[in-house]
């Protein structure tokens, strides 16, 4: 919970030297207490005070970094229980389970599949994070030697999956650098499993099953001073997930729990690869840092992804569309053309109901800084100057031989300047995109 | 560490048995909960949230992934309803009166009372009616809809903010519950609530429809929308405490990616799978917001969507 201003002042020195920027230490505590400062521009800061404020200004949720290099992935730090709150800042990393009982060939194909794993739609490309080799055939230098193969057939970042100390520490020496995640510590085996971590500063998971273990086996290991870690819970059941997982992140964020205070990990736990992702969306939702997942099939990834994508979004911030002419169907030089502007909401209501029309079409998203119709004509992003230049800088008179384009009915007064700047006849549409299917019937059909 | 929650969503039964004035053979609650959607842990969550399957009044022009598991019922509603509950195991089922729209087919009032009896007598699980959006067409058909299946404890739609009086006032005659469906706003939400409340309709005959948006096409819109209101309801907002039904099928459906052939966009996988995950990652979000009805279409969808329902519904107490 961060400290009110007044709980600040109390800490510091309150000699009003003005030194800070400020003019008095009470103006300054607020100004920290809103973060428009920092505890640095004060001279004379007692150290007992500077550590109990750093620490009640702690993130809730530490932020663990697995990999290096190009696919450093940065895991935690997050502050809200709902998204819209806030926002969820840093995406759940998707991790594939490969097997090192499998051959070197088998191996190498499997991993080669998995880098492949990218996908483009509306403009952006969704990616993959991890390979997870797990330690099933129980031999540390067959552990080691499948780490090797996979290490060196991929740049994703590494997850290593054994609760024997000897195997992993085998197995991350040469791969140590690649700040691996390593999974994981348990009642059984936590001294010897930071002691093989430790060197590499490789975020660690911890697993024990039911939350008071899990919480006393995380106090040990922050005692023993290591402090890159991971929770794995062991839920039982989704459902158990789900419970877990909100205890965890409520505990952490709404406490300051400190135990609790680090990412998720979730391994799904249904075999059918297809119940696989239904599991895996609740822990996109529910919290998850890390999903462990076994299947590798692009159809059901893709909702996955898209999905990751949706709940990660900063709710404060309008989706936009790329600019330029859509096409809907295949249309033609004879296609009537529609104008919208590109925040995503409204152009995905015109673009369906054009769809839903069944008379191909283009429609031309002008960039209103994704601000709907009459928020963005208010705000002179959607003048008919700005669509006459995105008309042009796309080339419509190009693409169709006509020369009528259609415009939102709220914006019916722009009419006439925008056949004044462009030539071509403005066809006022329907006020709102509901009414556009039988708009298009009675014009176009 | 558990919330203390003062509220509960409303529960709406659905349907009526013989004993209770109709001739459904099942009934359904949803809603009851008072705790955020499977936190089994810190509240009562009795109700399991159900599947309904579509059926239309019309032959649908629906892709071939679609089409192959309905095409042999299609034109025949009562059949394809059977076949929805018998064989791809439907909770209910959610007719949509597509026929009626006067851009269309135009079918008339005694039209779709005929295919809302032929549904009825098809079945025994409740059934969801909803009108095809022309605002005129609607309160005719669905105040006829509604005399005729008077009882039957049906659940009618779509009221919206602009046009929820004859609807209204057609189901509270009836004995029958109402949508109220909001354009992803959750302000007009409550108010459209507020509004058919005034008109003397109890809050446990009101289910929301907060119109969704397709997974990657806005979900994450209707995902907060319905996560608030479910934390409103918990506080104890009456307006906002109602069950929600999310039309999931029809949504993503719409959707390019569960329409574009493989060979268009090959890093996309088989079309088949991904237009069934586009549903079933869809439906299994709206579980973790709050959702009680979801609308669906693929029987795989369904399935595992049941599935996903099971594994939820199973306690997680401490």
């Amino acid at each position: 919970m961060a400290l009110t201003g007044l709980e600040i002042y109390k800490q510091l020195p309150k000699k009003n030297c003005g030194e800070c920027g400020p003019p008095t230490c009470l103006a300054f505590a607020m100004a920290l207490a809103g973060g428009k400062a920092s505890l640095d521009s004060c001279p004379y800061v007692s150290d007992a005070a500077r550590a109990a404020l750093d620490s009640a200004a702690a993130p809730p949720i530490a932020k663990v970094v697995v990999g290096s290099g190009d696919t450093v992935i940065e895991l935690g730090d997050e502050t809200e229980l709902f998204r819209h709150d806030k926002k969820f800042y840093h995406e759940t990393a998707v991790a594939f389970l490969v097997s090192d009982t499998l051959g070197e060939a088998e191996l190498s194909d499997k991993v080669a599949e998995i880098n492949q794993l990218a996908f483009h739609r509306v403009g952006l490309e969704y990616r993959i994070q991890m390979v997870a080799i797990k330690n099933d055939s129980g031999n540390p230098e067959t552990f080691k030697n499948a780490v090797q193969t996979v290490a060196s057939n991929t740049g994703l970042a590494l997850a290593l999956i054994s609760e024997n100390p000897e195997a992993i520490s085998q197995a991350l020496g040469p791969v140590a650098s690649r700040k691996p995640l390593v999974s994981a510590a348990t009642e059984a085996n936590w001294e010897q499993m930071v002691a093989a971590v430790k060197d590499s500063g490789c975020a660690l998971a911890v697993k024990a099953a039911g939350l008071d273990n899990l919480a006393a086996l995380v106090e040990k290991i922050t005692g023993a001073g290591y402090k890159q870690l991971v929770l794995d819970p062991m839920p039982d059941s989704v459902s158990r997930a789900v419970a877990d997982f909100t205890q965890i992140r409520r505990l952490a964020i709404k406490k300051k729990f400190r135990p609790f205070g680090y990412p998720l990990i979730a391994f799904t736990q249904a075999e059918d690869p297809l119940e696989e992702v239904t599991e895996a969306a609740a822990y996109v939702a529910k919290y998850a840092s890390v999903v462990v997942l076994k299947t590798t099939d692009r159809a059901a990834l893709l909702p996955l992804l898209t999905l990751r994508q949706n709940i990660y979004t900063d709710p404060q911030v309008p989706i936009q569309v790329e600019e330029g002419i859509h096409e809907v169907g295949t249309p033609n030089e004879n296609s009537p053309v529609y104008v919208t502007t590109n925040f995503s909401l409204t152009y995905y209501s015109v673009e369906g109901e054009v769809e839903g029309s069944r008379i191909p079409s283009h429609i031309i998203s002008v960039n209103t800084d994704g601000l709907s119709v009459m928020t963005s004509y208010a705000d002179g992003k959607f003048e008919a100057e700005k669509i006459a230049e995105t008309m042009k800088k796309y080339g419509i008179e190009a693409k169709v031989k006509h020369r009528n384009i259609v415009i939102p009915g709220g914006v019916a007064v722009i009419k006439g300047k925008l056949e004044e700047l462009t030539g071509w006849k403005v066809i006022v549409g329907p006020r709102e995109a509901s009414g556009i299917a039988a708009f298009a019937k009675s014009q176009f059909a | 560490m558990k919330e203390k929650n003062t509220g509960r969503v409303a529960e709406v039964s659905l349907g009526a048995t013989t004993a209770e004035g109709g001739t459904r053979t099942t009934t359904i609650v949803v809603g009851g909960d008072t705790a955020l959607p499977f936190h089994h842990f810190e509240g009562e969550v009795p109700h399991r949230p159900v599947v309904a399957m579509e059926v239309q009044d019309i032959v649908p022009s629906w892709p071939e992934h679609l089409g192959k598991y309905f095409r042999d019922v299609w034109d025949k509603p009562g059949e394809w309803a059977r076949k929805g509950v018998d064989v791809y195991g439907a909770d209910l089922i959610y007719l949509k009166l597509d026929g009626i729209d006067p851009e269309g087919a135009n079918r008339s009032a005694a039209d779709a009372v005929a295919v809302v009896k032929e549904v009825l007598q098809a079945v025994g699980v409740p059934l969801i009616v909803v009108g095809c959006g022309n605002t005129e067409k609607d309160n005719e058909v669905m105040e006829a809809v509604a005399e005729a299946a008077a009882g039957e404890k049906l659940l009618l739609g779509n009221a919206e903010q602009d046009n929820y009086r004859t609807l209204t006032a057609a189901c509270l005659g009836n004995g029958h519950s109402i949508i109220a469906r909001s354009p992803l706003d959750i302000n007009i939400c409550k108010q459209l609530n507020i509004l058919i409340t005034e008109m003397n309709m109890p809050g446990n005959r009101i289910v929301i429809d907060p119109s969704i948006g397709g997974l990657g096409y806005g979900i994450e819109y209707a995902y907060s929308i319905m996560e608030r209101s479910r934390i409103g309801a918990l506080q104890g907002d009456k307006m906002l405490s109602m069950p929600i039904l999310c039309t999931v099928g029809y949504e993503c459906w719409r959707a390019k990616e569960a329409n574009s052939p493989e060979e268009e966009v090959p890093e996309w996988g088989t079309q088949e799978t991904r237009a069934i995950m586009w549903e079933a990652t869809a439906a299994s979000a709206m579980l973790q917001t709050g959702a009680h009805i979801l609308l669906m279409r693929h029987p795989q969808a369904v399935a595992l969507t049941r599935k996903a329902i099971d594994r939820l519904m199973q306690p997680n107490n401490y």
